[in-house]
């Protein structure tokens, strides 16, 4: 096996992949490259082909095209070696629901060719580390989502791979269970572990990830660091908010570069959030004898990124289509 | 390590997680248990005496039937405990750690395994337990220890064989609802055997069928074993092919579905 250099710093090197169920096409040629040692977030709303790719490059199916090396072996014809690098935490819960959690780590440590007495001391190590020692006895489908998701996850890390795919780890999950299962993501990579994360939430991969792609109808339509991505959207806007729909209706006709939500009665305008910039929306309401009743400035966030690039695919930096805004989270 | 004893191993873990769920839950066996222990004695106890009569053509005698009978039930119960493995492959296949074993270094086979050998243990185990309850109602076997091995080596090959079918069945089951529907014709089999009625009792274009589907001559060969009636060169041939092809079969059936792509 030839591995240069280059490769070599990389977990996740993907060409061109490619994957279609009948004539629907779910990916449409991606690349990812993920050096080892990071977290790499692929986020998208449901629907953009985000476990596809985690299937695909966790040798669960094959492409339809495009090659991967992952951890340094071939995708197709090393999967075995693929395989015994990498961990999978996917969607659904990948815990047998029969038997105890302490039962499920030491199937995995089985699987994983350790010794007896290997086995039982990685399994405690991690059932306390994730604070399960307390449910280890008791059957894994008795336990709570967030329990689940930890059961999952310290299932994943009893081989120690080296690349882990963690398949929207919080989806379902109460903010507090969402927060530890952060910690647990940040403590992974401090250990050298390669993390390639999907997530349909724009916080996540701000938090975690060191670099982002976005996923959009099987297409990477961005990526890079969270600052390059915001970055990609100049300028936020003002929102202005109204009470009396009157007013909101003559402010709405009057200023035209505006996004409108008539149910909420709030009309936001493109603007940079400078001094200069609100004196004249101020100046503007005044003269036109309209009241708001709240007036806040928005820098660009992720979100903005995010429906620049979904919601709007025809050009990035078109502000105007924001209304799909709720439907995703 | 190499390879191959990599493989015995993954091989036992997969046994032990099967026997682990069996142990912990086994309502499923024990129900699938019920039908043939109820027919058995339904069938001894109130229509005994009706039945010995139709098949020895005269006097009634209930002690005889259960000779005749016993054999049949023990297929019955192959039949029946296999259905339960249809049932928790398809279970099995529906659960998400199934995608965690796809996506570890294990031998992929060992999945399969692990269900097949822990099933035929289970089977075995009904059947002596069946076995005990004949032997408790009058069924007397009067065979040779070589004639109980062969018997036993013969209800193993069938729990075998019927043991990988029914993993193909659980395959290509959607949920255990769907594993039981499809399973059924495979349970249905003994009742159109040669297990409660002689085949030559029955109507002419019906008794081709009986007298070569795989029960019959199982049964036959059972009964001759054990009771020392005649066997014939055409049941024991039968019952082999039967048992060695169905279990290729299953087997590569399954593999081939177990493969497959998981859809999405």
């Amino acid at each position: 096996m030839t591995t240069n250099e280059h490769e070599h710093e990389l977990a996740i090197a993907a060409t061109g992949l490619r994957k279609a169920y009948g004539d629907k096409t779910v990916l449409d040629g991606i690349d990812i490259r993920v050096p080892a040692g990071t977290i790499f977030s692929l986020l998208g709303p449901n629907g953009a082909g985000k476990t596809t790719a985690v299937n695909i490059l966790s040798t669960l199916i094959s492409a339809d095209g495009g090659e991967a090396r992952i951890a340094g072996h071939d995708l197709t014809a090393e999967a075995q070696q693929v395989r015994a690098a990498i961990g999978v935490t996917g969607q659904f819960s990948a815990v047998d629901g029969l038997i105890t959690g302490e039962e499920n780590m030491l199937l995995m440590a089985d699987l994983h060719h350790l010794s007896k007495q290997r086995g039982r001391q990685v399994t405690a190590e991690l059932l306390e580390r994730f604070d399960l020692t307390e449910a280890a006895k008791k059957p894994a489908s008795t336990y709570s989502g967030g329990m689940k998701r930890r059961l999952d996850i310290a299932m994943t890390l009893v081989g120690s791979p080296r690349i882990i795919f963690l398949d929207e780890p919080t989806t379902g999950l109460d903010p507090r269970s969402r927060h530890t299962m952060w910690q647990i993501i940040r403590e992974l990579v401090s250990g050298g572990t390669t993390v390639f994360l999907t997530t349909q939430y724009l916080e996540e991969a701000d938090q975690l990830a060191d670099r982002i792609a976005v996923l959009n109808g099987g297409r990477l339509v961005a990526e890079g660091t969270a600052e390059e991505l915001k970055r990609l959207v100049p300028g936020g806007h003002v929102r202005l908010r109204f009470t009396d729909p009157v007013a909101y209706e003559q402010a709405a006709t009057a200023l035209r570069e505006t996004t409108r939500d008539d149910e909420a009665l709030t009309l936001q305008i493109p603007s940079g959030g400078s001094q200069r910039e609100l004196r004249a929306i101020l100046d503007w309401l005044d003269a036109a004898g309209i009241e708001a009743e709240e007036m806040s400035v928005h820098t660009p966030d992720l979100d903005d990124v995010f429906f620049a690039l979904t919601g709007n695919p025809v050009t990035a930096t078109d502000k105007t289509d924001k209304t799909g805004k709720e439907t995703v989270r | 390590m190499s390879t191959a004893s990599y493989a015995l191993r993954d091989n036992l873990t997969m046994l032990r997680r099967n026997l682990l769920h069996a142990r912990r839950y086994p309502s499923l066996t024990l129900n699938l248990l019920l039908t043939p222990v109820i027919l058995l004695l339904l069938f001894v106890y109130v229509f005994g005496n009706v039945m010995s009569a139709g098949i020895t053509g005269g006097h009634a005698d209930r002690s005889e039937y259960v000779a005749y009978l016993v054999p049949g039930i023990l297929f019955l119960t192959a039949a029946m405990t296999s259905l339960g493995t249809a049932v928790a492959v398809a279970t099995d296949m529906t659960e998400g750690i199934m995608a965690r074993f796809r996506t570890m270094a294990i031998s992929r086979a060992s999945v399969l395994i692990g269900h097949v050998i822990g099933s035929v243990i289970q089977t075995m185990m009904a059947l002596v337990l069946v076995l005990g309850i004949g032997l408790a109602i009058g069924f007397r076997p009067d065979a040779s220890p070589v004639e109980w091995l062969a018997a036993a080596g013969l209800m193993a090959l069938v729990s075998l064989a019927l043991t990988w079918l029914a993993v193909g069945i659980g395959l290509i089951s959607p949920n255990a609802e769907g594993a039981s529907n499809i399973g059924t014709p495979l349970v249905m089999l003994p009742f159109l055997s040669s297990a409660f009625v002689p085949v030559d009792a029955m109507p002419g274009w019906f008794r081709w069928f009986a007298e070569y589907q795989p029960f019959s001559p199982f049964i036959e060969t059972l009964r001759g074993l054990l009771l020392g009636s005649g066997i014939g060169t055409k049941n024991a041939v039968l019952a082999l092919a039967w048992g060695l092809g169905l279990t290729v079969l299953g087997y590569l059936w399954s593999k081939a579905r177990f493969n497959r792509e998981p859809r999405q």
